[in-house]
């Protein structure tokens, strides 16, 4: 039935920024490395240019940014006592499709974990006694300071734009004084601060918390990164999270790793080729390669040494669900890890609206902006509040595309002339604080196999079970006072506040930063994937993305997704290239 | 190349292969190691000015009745009707977007929790065609004419009652027609002209968006004071076209 392939010594499930990073290194390794993709082959010149790009209607209202739903989508409930229905089309979140992924729709924002973040179960038990009922929240089973030279390598990759606010130990004035320790400065200087950034930090400065420049993907100045690929200056053209960039000038795989990759004899891609699953030996405990099926139906065996998982955390979930590795999550038993401690994030936030100053958020990039991190991880004192984490606060000046980023007072009607005048008198005159909330990881909230609905090639549809834990709650209004504190310093004539109330619902934006389901840790009985990401169960499997994360800190994923990416491949280069098997012994 | 690769192949001991053979049969790859596969002349460009129509004259009429309310002509200024935001709608609702060719629209339906969002079986385009005919049947039975005849104090409070819930409408779930349309409404006024909404930039100028510009560095230190500059879309500003 399936035709079979060739052997490659590596094959990538996915190729966005996960896979870029991976088939970069392992190339450099010697081995051959094939990627399968199941979109398209996208780049700048052809798929966004400048003439092509900013057009809100077509890739975000019709979603030809991202995936295909007609073809895959999942299917959703808040709670086991309901019937999960499929997302017809997308909404809370936006995953893609495509070489480069999500990675090519992103707005840039390159955090780091806090230290503590990952160790979010034994620090706060140190510092609590007891984590709050109910909560999975685990270790990663990798330390930041493990991490460090990953980060670094990755933001010099990106050229990533930013203030350092501790240098090797020392804190630095203007920047972030709780980030964990830094070996190096950024490579690029801060975005060029708006009006709507120096009120935000006027004000949290007159609050006494320490305003610094969102680290940012977009390019404040030309660059060269270390493989020689050039980025170019951000023009501030206000259309990145949901598009993709004309200008060269966001920190994409297309941009910073397909140049020099693409040329290398010893790489292939095969773009609208869907992995169906993971195929085992006799023993299960060993991948012999993966199944994958063709835009024409025909499908392949494709052998390879080692496969890397590097899709999207939902879609690396499904595809071990579906190759059988390991156990899926059943939150009845608590048996089960496969899928198990989904998180996602927590948003909320204030508007202020201006009398006689213009905030011209059209010009805008999708990192320009200046945050606080007092009220993030646990960079404050929880006793008494009754809940763990927290969350950046920013002022973000990304877009004032008008389709979707048209702010109105506190009761303006939805339709009307008063809508519509409300519309046109604070269009321009108008900005927005946000707190960007953890998500903590709980045992009901999980992804499984759907009983009901089917994808194109007759596959079940992920299945997500979730909803906003009282932890998340409680954080969430905690974190919106402090939004509230912050906004009505910021000289305007009025604000909304805008808390995050529950049950989640599925189909308001609020952002792509979907985690777990493939959780790393320290031990086979808590995780699916090792610290090194290797599956604990088939050693020659390894699994990228924000899966892995045990639950969500209050940051942006991408920076410490890429991060794990790099200490998964050293790994791989310098350990189990010499003596495959497992890299830790169970 | 390096010891360690040399090193590398003895110890990954199923490995066959040579290390520079090309992998894929270039029939089946879509893109394969040789290089970039970027074709000069090839990008992918929107559709110009979609002609195509979905509306029954009686659909159009209703739609164009409804988002004159929606998105008005007053004081401050032409609204949905004059931004031409019905004919972007019937255009669309002729396309991929009305088949809902981008959807999931695989069954069983079933009636879905508030948080669930869209859950009809009916892709746009029929959700439309089934809510228009109900709800002007709703008018003929209730007031002797259609919807687009009504007074326009008429028309708002069906409009409002439709939003809350309060109207049923037969086949079609009346709170879905309804944020459906507002939402389509919002995309005719806001969108690029050459969706054939927001006919002469009314919508961005109405707002003060300046369109597709793509280069607001010179602006970056505006500080607080308006920027007055001329909104220009996807193919140009219509001062830059011949007559």
């Amino acid at each position: 039935m399936s035709r079979k392939l060739p052997p490659v010594d590596v094959v990538l499930v996915g190729f966005g920024w996960t896979g870029a990073i991976m088939a970069q290194e392992l190339t450099d390794e010697g081995l051959n490395v094939l990627a399968l993709e199941r979109g398209a082959w996208r780049d700048t010149a052809t798929d966004f240019p400048p003439t092509v790009a900013p057009d809100e209607l077509r890739w975000y209202w019709r979603r030809e940014m991202f995936q295909d739903n007609a073809r895959d989508t999942l299917t959703f409930r808040n709670d086991r006592s309901q019937t999960a229905l499929p997302m017809r089309r997308w909404g809370s979140f936006l995953p893609g499709e495509g070489v480069g992924g999500s990675g090519v729709h992103w707005n840039g924002q390159t955090w780091r974990f806090l230290p503590s973040d990952f160790l979010a179960e034994s620090h706060n038990i140190q510092r609590y006694g007891q984590l709050p009922e109910g909560l999975t929240v685990q270790d990663y089973g990798v330390t930041y300071d493990e991490l460090e030279r990953h980060y670094d390598r990755f933001e010099k990759l990106c050229g990533i734009g930013g203030k350092a606010g501790n240098l090797n130990g020392e804190l630095q004035a203007g920047g972030n004084p709780f980030e964990g320790r830094r070996s190096s400065e950024y490579p690029n200087p801060p975005m060029h601060m708006t009006f709507s950034q120096k009120q935000f930090a006027k004000a949290a400065q007159e609050l006494g918390l320490n305003p610094f420049p969102g680290p940012s993907a977009n390019m404040s100045q030309a660059y060269v990164n270390p493989l020689g690929c050039q980025l170019a200056p951000c023009s501030y053209c206000g259309f990145c999270e949901k598009f993709g960039c004309g200008n060269y000038s966001k920190a994409t795989s297309l941009t910073t790793i397909l140049p020099v990759l693409m040329k290398k004899a010893n790489f292939s891609l095969k773009t609208h080729n869907e992995v169906l699953n993971i195929t085992l030996d006799k023993s299960g405990r060993r991948a012999t390669g993966v199944r994958h099926v063709d835009s024409q139906g025909i499908e392949y065996e494709q052998p390879a040494e080692l496969v890397i998982v590097c899709a999207y955390a939902l879609w690396s979930t499904r595809l071990l669900m579906l190759s059988g590795i390991g156990e899926i999550y059943n939150p009845a038993t608590g048996e089960g890890l496969v899928g198990k401690n989904y998180c996602y994030q927590v948003m909320s936030g204030a508007d202020v609206f201006y009398e006689d100053k213009y905030t011209n958020e059209f010009v805008g990039a999708g990192a320009l902006g200046m945050a606080v991190d007092e009220y993030n991880g646990d960079n404050f004192d929880h006793s008494g509040l009754g809940f763990i984490g927290g969350g950046y606060i920013a002022n973000w000046t990304t877009n004032a595309r008008p389709i979707e980023t048209h702010r109105t007072p506190e009761g303006t009607p939805s339709w009307g002339s008063d809508w519509k005048k409300a519309v046109a008198d604070n269009f321009l005159t108008s900005t927005g604080v946000g707190a960007h909330g953890a998500s903590m990881a709980h045992a009901n909230n999980y992804l499984d196999l759907d009983p009901t609905y089917t994808d194109a090639y007759g596959r079940p549809l992920m299945r997500m079970t979730y909803d906003f834990t009282a932890n998340d709650l409680a954080m969430s209004a905690y974190l919106t006072d402090r939004v509230r504190e912050i906004a009505e310093r910021m000289g305007g004539r009025e604000i909304k506040v805008k808390p995050r109330q529950g049950p989640y619902d599925s189909m308001p934006y609020q952002t792509t930063h979907n985690t777990g389901g493939t959780i790393m840790g320290t031990n086979p009985t808590n995780s699916v994937v090792n610290r090194y990401l290797q599956s604990w169960d088939v050693p020659n499997v390894f699994v990228m993305g924000a899966g892995v994360f045990p639950q969500n800190a209050g940051y942006n994923p991408t920076g410490t997704v890429a991060a794990l990416a790099y200490w998964s491949a050293e790994a791989i280069r310098n350990r189990y290239l010499r003596s495959p098997g497992p890299l830790v012994q169970a | 190349m390096s010891r360690r690769r040399i090193s590398r192949r003895d110890l990954l001991k199923h490995s066959l292969l040579g290390t520079t053979a090309l992998l894929v049969p270039a029939a089946v790859a879509r893109a394969d190691g040789s290089g970039i596969p970027w074709l000069p002349g090839q990008a992918d460009t929107p559709p110009a000015y979609p002609r195509q129509r979905f509306f029954t004259h009686a659909e159009r009429k209703c739609v164009d009745a409804i988002t004159a309310r929606l998105i008005p002509s007053d004081d401050n200024g032409p609204g949905a009707r004059e931004a031409g935001v019905t004919d972007f709608i019937d255009s669309q609702l002729a396309g991929f977007y009305g088949r809902g060719d981008r959807w999931y629209m695989k069954g069983p339906f079933r009636e879905g929790l508030d948080t669930q969002g869209y859950q009809s079986e009916k892709p746009p385009a029929e959700l439309y065609r089934a809510a228009l005919k109900s709800l002007d049947a709703y008018c003929q039975d209730t007031a002797g004419s259609s919807f687009a005849e009504l007074p326009e104090a008429e028309q708002d409070e069906l409009l409002g009652r439709l939003e809350a819930g309060e109207l049923a409408l037969d086949d079609v779930p009346a709170q879905t027609f309804f944020s459906l349309v507002r939402e389509n409404a919002i995309e005719g006024f806001f969108s690029d002209p050459i969706y054939g909404g927001n006919r002469n930039m009314i919508g961005w100028r109405l707002v003060g968006f300046p369109g597709a510009r793509y280069d607001y560095r010179d602006y970056l230190d505006h500080d607080g004071r308006p920027i007055s500059i001329e909104p220009v879309g996807l193919q140009g500003r219509p001062a830059w076209k011949p007559d």
